[in-house]
Formats: structure tokens, sequence, C-alpha cells
């Protein structure tokens, strides 16, 4: 049995409170400027890996605005020296390559994910594993696939790019798909087959669904890589300097258009290709940012 | 609503408090009581939104020295939100405002010259999951709020981590093992180690936001224990969505009610027996007779 006794100046807790209060506020001077410095130093560091980015963006901005024209948007390219020129046809090109990119890639790859989601079976394992090396891939390999395997017997072509570009959205789709899937709360799933649903059927209407926002995400990031890749359009499509849009003749592009004129030694096409790349690289952050604005919107509307 | 309790042990003359008082019922251990029967923290017209949309609203009532005071009411009330007020855990919440006034002893909780890192060494915490710091040791995990707060005098980091340990009903079990992780702990030693971890602070107050309802009924009869025992060292403010948690614990207790619009207010605050026998607002009487909520 422990005396009783009141407060007194005895006692041990209120002794050791008295103390580590005294301490805490002794030392919070010394702990506010050490956090104070980290997280200046966080900043620091933040700012230092933002400038190579903005300093782009502004650079671009002030080389290819002033190429920007109706003319620029609604003309074919032009050789050096005829005035008025423009991408119309690369603009095109760019957005029929990247539709059948998306269109086969995105069913093909969203599939390929849902499989990965629900397998944890050897073969699961094995094509997650080649897709993540796929994504590593050097995108010019892709050229040459497409060249070597299609190019040779069928000629220059439209499809053949976006067949190239398509390897390379294949896994970032199927990899975004499959991360968006798992992320579904596996409880859901579970309360389907205590409803006794099959298995697809609660990926077509429990999992999907649920995952979708993740799923857009993930599919208009492929896409911005995808239309952004010069690599696997330079052995493929061969560019064209008339409006083409049928997919199955050689056909322009933007990257092909940035990548070509760039290196002319004519300052009306470095100025188109100046033009071209703010065209693409707004059209990339367009799809970027509008992706990340849907995916939130999602998310709060079925709240 | 705030009715006085006469405090038999309220050492106005030092009449020696009776057994009662301060025996555990479970072990006969004696404890100090060191209650001064004053309100150690007061909430006047306390509300607390989140992006202009008020989640709680009008609490006013006082926290006493040494008592243990539950917040009840049905899920969305706001008793969450009222505790996480009042230790300022809503700060890290941009959109989070709080509203009305918060004593801890001589201190305004919300002052701008109040330090918030200070005032949560006065005031600490424990979640409704047990979360120790899974990298730490058991021994880490009891002293790394002294650590926070700058104590490195090994004695004293030494002392107070027995000593809440002691306190939090662990030290017998883990005495032997201060270096093993905590993730090798069970369900509910791992709530006594968070217990302590809080302890070791030496905090005035204490609050738990419903510690037991992650673990299981053996494991929440010896924290519901603890809490009795822990008394005589700190404040206690308990959410609980158990009433009959709060009649066994709770010295005073709070009833929340989400109204009309949405919003919790307070119904009633006064003693345990008071609120669970003969309450003064028919909704407290319905809700502790089980017929809502």
């Amino acid at each position: 049995m422990t005396t009783l006794s009141f407060d007194s100046p005895a006692d041990p807790i209120l002794e050791r409170r008295r103390q580590i209060q005294g301490i805490a506020k002794a030392t919070v001077g010394r702990r506010k400027t050490y956090s104070r410095v980290a997280i200046g130093i966080c900043w620091v560091f933040l700012v230092i890996a933002v400038i190579p980015l903005v300093a782009v963006i502004l650079y671009t901005l002030a080389k290819g605005l002033p190429a920007w024209s109706t003319g620029f948007f609604t003309q074919p390219t032009k050789p050096e020296g005829i005035p008025n020129g423009g991408v119309w046809n690369a603009i095109l090109g760019t957005v029929i390559i990247g539709a059948i990119a998306t269109a086969v890639t995105i069913p093909l790859g969203l599939l390929a994910g849902l499989f990965l989601a629900e397998s944890d079976g050897w073969a699961a394992g094995a094509i997650r594993f080649s897709a993540d090396v796929m994504t590593g891939v050097p995108s010019i390999l892709m050229g040459i696939f497409g060249y070597i395997a299609l190019v040779r017997t069928f000629g220059y072509a439209g499809w053949i790019g976006a067949f190239s570009i398509g390897m390379i959205m294949l896994p970032v789709i199927m990899r975004a798909g499959e991360t968006a899937i798992r992320g579904v709360d596996p409880h859901l799933s579970e309360a389907g087959l205590a409803l006794g649903a099959r298995k697809f059927m609660i990926a077509r209407r429990i999992v999907l669904p649920a995952a979708l926002p993740g799923i857009i995400t993930g599919a208009l990031l492929a896409i911005a890589r995808g239309v952004g890749e010069t690599a696997p359009l330079l052995f493929t499509i061969f560019g064209n300097q008339y409006l083409q849009a049928n997919p199955t003749k050689p056909m322009e592009a933007l990257p092909l258009v940035i990548y070509n004129y760039s290196s002319q030694p004519y300052a009306d096409l470095i100025q188109i290709a100046w033009g071209a790349a703010l065209l693409l690289m707004s059209a990339v952050l367009i799809l970027n940012i509008g992706s990340r604005w849907l995916a939130g919107f999602l998310q709060r509307e079925r709240r | 609503m705030t009715e006085q309790l006469s405090r038999p042990t309220v050492p106005t003359a030092p009449t020696p408090p009776t057994i009662e008082d301060n025996v555990n019922l479970t072990t006969g251990e004696v404890f100090l009581d060191r209650s001064t029967g004053h309100p150690v923290m007061q909430l006047k017209d306390v509300g607390v939104a989140f992006g202009g949309r008020a989640a709680v609203r009008n609490v006013s009532f006082d926290v006493f020295d040494r008592e243990i005071t539950a917040l009840i009411g049905p899920s969305g009330s706001g008793k969450t939100t009222l505790l996480r007020a009042l230790n300022r855990m809503h700060d890290t919440v941009r959109s989070a405002k709080v509203t009305g006034k918060i004593m801890l002893g001589d201190t305004d909780v919300y002052s701008g010259s109040t330090d918030p890192t200070l005032l949560r060494s006065r005031v600490g915490m424990v979640f409704q999951r047990p979360n120790p710091f899974p990298t730490m040791s058991i021994y880490e995990n009891a002293v790394a709020g002294l650590r926070f707060n700058g104590v490195r005098k090994k004695a004293l980091l030494d002392e107070a981590a027995e000593s809440a340990l002691v306190a939090a009903a662990l030290w017998d079990s883990v005495s032997d093992r201060l270096k093993a992780h905590a993730s090798t702990l069970s369900g509910g030693e791992q709530q006594r180690l968070c217990i302590a971890r809080a302890l070791a602070v030496e905090p005035e107050v204490l609050l738990m936001d419903e510690p037991t309802s992650a673990l299981d009924p053996i494991a929440t009869k010896r924290i519901e224990e603890l809490i009795g025992e822990l008394k005589s060292r700190v404040t206690i403010i308990i959410v609980t969505h158990n009433m009959q948690q709060a009649m066994r614990v709770a010295d005073r207790c709070a009833f929340l009610l989400m109204g009309e619009d949405r919003t919790g207010e307070l119904i009633e605050f006064s003693s345990t027996s008071k609120l669970f026998s003969e309450p003064d607002d028919p909704r407290t009487l319905d809700y502790v007779n089980g017929r809502f909520g």
C-alpha cells in the first residue's frame, strides 16, 4: 500500500512534468529553427528541380508563339522561301496516328491490365515483367521494329507509325490500369462474390467503374506520352509535305516537323519547328492537366 | 447544465481521502489523488467547420482536473472533430476552422502566441487504431515524444519510459525486451504502448479517440481498467461510441447530437450518473436508453 498524500513537491510525476515542460520550452526555439531550415532546404531543392521545366516552357513559348498565325494552323508545310507555311498536315497526321494508336491500345491495355490485376500466376508475372521492360526500351527501337516488320512489306504508312507509338503506349496503359484496378477496395469484390456474381461480372459492374478515374488518368497520360514520341515515327511514316488523311499512305506528324525543320539552315523553317514544338507541348500539357482534372472531377462526383 | 459535482477528495481542508475513491478494485493498489478540483480545460462556444460547413458548434463545458470526461453521441455528431480541436490537430487541415475559445489552464489554445507543438506536449492523444511507430523499438516508441520535445538526458528518458510503461500496465511483459520492435506486440499491447508513449511526455490532458474500437473485448477491458487507473495521473477526455464504456469509466459525460442541418451540437453535459439516469433533455434519455443512435 502506498502512503496517501496530496500534491506535494515530492510528487515524482508532477516533478517530471515540470522538468519535461521546462526542457520542451527551453528547446522550442532551437527545434523551430531546425524545422524551418530543413523546410527551407526542401524549398530550395524544389525550386532547383523545377527551374529546367519552367525554363523549357518559357523558352519554347517565347520562340514558338511568334510562329503561330492562322496560316500556321490551316496551311500544310511549305518548302523554304515560300511564305505562309503551316503545320496543318502535321496536326492532322498526329491526330489520326494518335487516334489509331489510342483506339487499339486502350482496350488491349485495359483488358491486359485487368488480367494482371486479377491474376497472380506465372503468366501474369511474366507479362508484368515484360511490360516493365518495354516501358524502359528506347523508343527508337520501336521505330526500327516497325520499319523491319512492316515498312519493308507495306511501305511507309501512317498506321505503322501508330503501331510503333502503340508499342510505347501499351505497357503504360497496362500498368496504369493494373494499378488503378488493384487500388479498388477488395471488400467490394468480396461483396459481389457473396451475391453470386461471376468474376467478369464483378470486374465489369463493380471494379472497372470504381477504377475509372485512375484508368482515365493513365490512358490520357499514355496518349500524351505517345503523341510526343519522335523516334518511332522516324522510320515508319516518312513525312509528307501535302495534306494526307489516309493512314495507309506516308503522313506528316508534329514531332517529325520539329525534328526535320529544326536542323534546317532556314530561319522560316526553324520558326515553324518552334511553333510546332509549342503546339505539341501545349497539347501534352492540356492532356496532363485535363486528366488530373477529370480524375478529380469523377472522384468528387461519386461522393 | 454544468452542475457542480461535489468531490470528497478536494483538498480544501487536508482530510485524508477515503479508500473508496482511490483504490483500484482489481489490484487493491491505492492511488495518490492529485486532483485540484478545478477545471483544466474550458470550452466556450466551440465550433469546428470544414470549408465553411459547420461540423460541430456551440459546445461549452469544463473539463475537471484528474477526471474522465466522455464525449458520447451517435456517428456524425462531431465527437472526434471536437476532440481533435482540443490539441489543434485540425491545424493540418487547410479547410478546417475552429471558432470559440478553448482554454488549457491559463493558455488560450488558439491564441497566435501559443505554439501548437508545445501545446500538444501538454495535451496528448491516443488514436482509434494502435499506431506505434513501426520502425522503432518498444523503448524508442515510449520515449519518442520526449525526444521530439528536446529531452536528451538518458536518465530522464529511462525514468519516464519506465514510469509510463508501468502506468500503461505494459512494463511487466516488455521490460525484458525493450529493444524488440513494437510490431511484435499484440493489438491490445500496441494500444497500451501508444498510451505509454503519450503518457511519457507527462501531459496534463490525454485525449482518447475511441481507443478500444479496434480491440477485442478482453483487450478492451484491460484498457478500460487502465483508463481508470490513469486518472490519478492525467485528466482524460475520451470519445466513445459505447455507452456502457462511458458509464463504466467516465466521471462526466458530454452528449452530442447531430441537428437538423447535420451539424453536431452539445445537448447535455453532466455527471455520468445524472446523464444516464435522470438527464435534463428528453433526447439524452432516448439515446442512453438505446431508442436511437
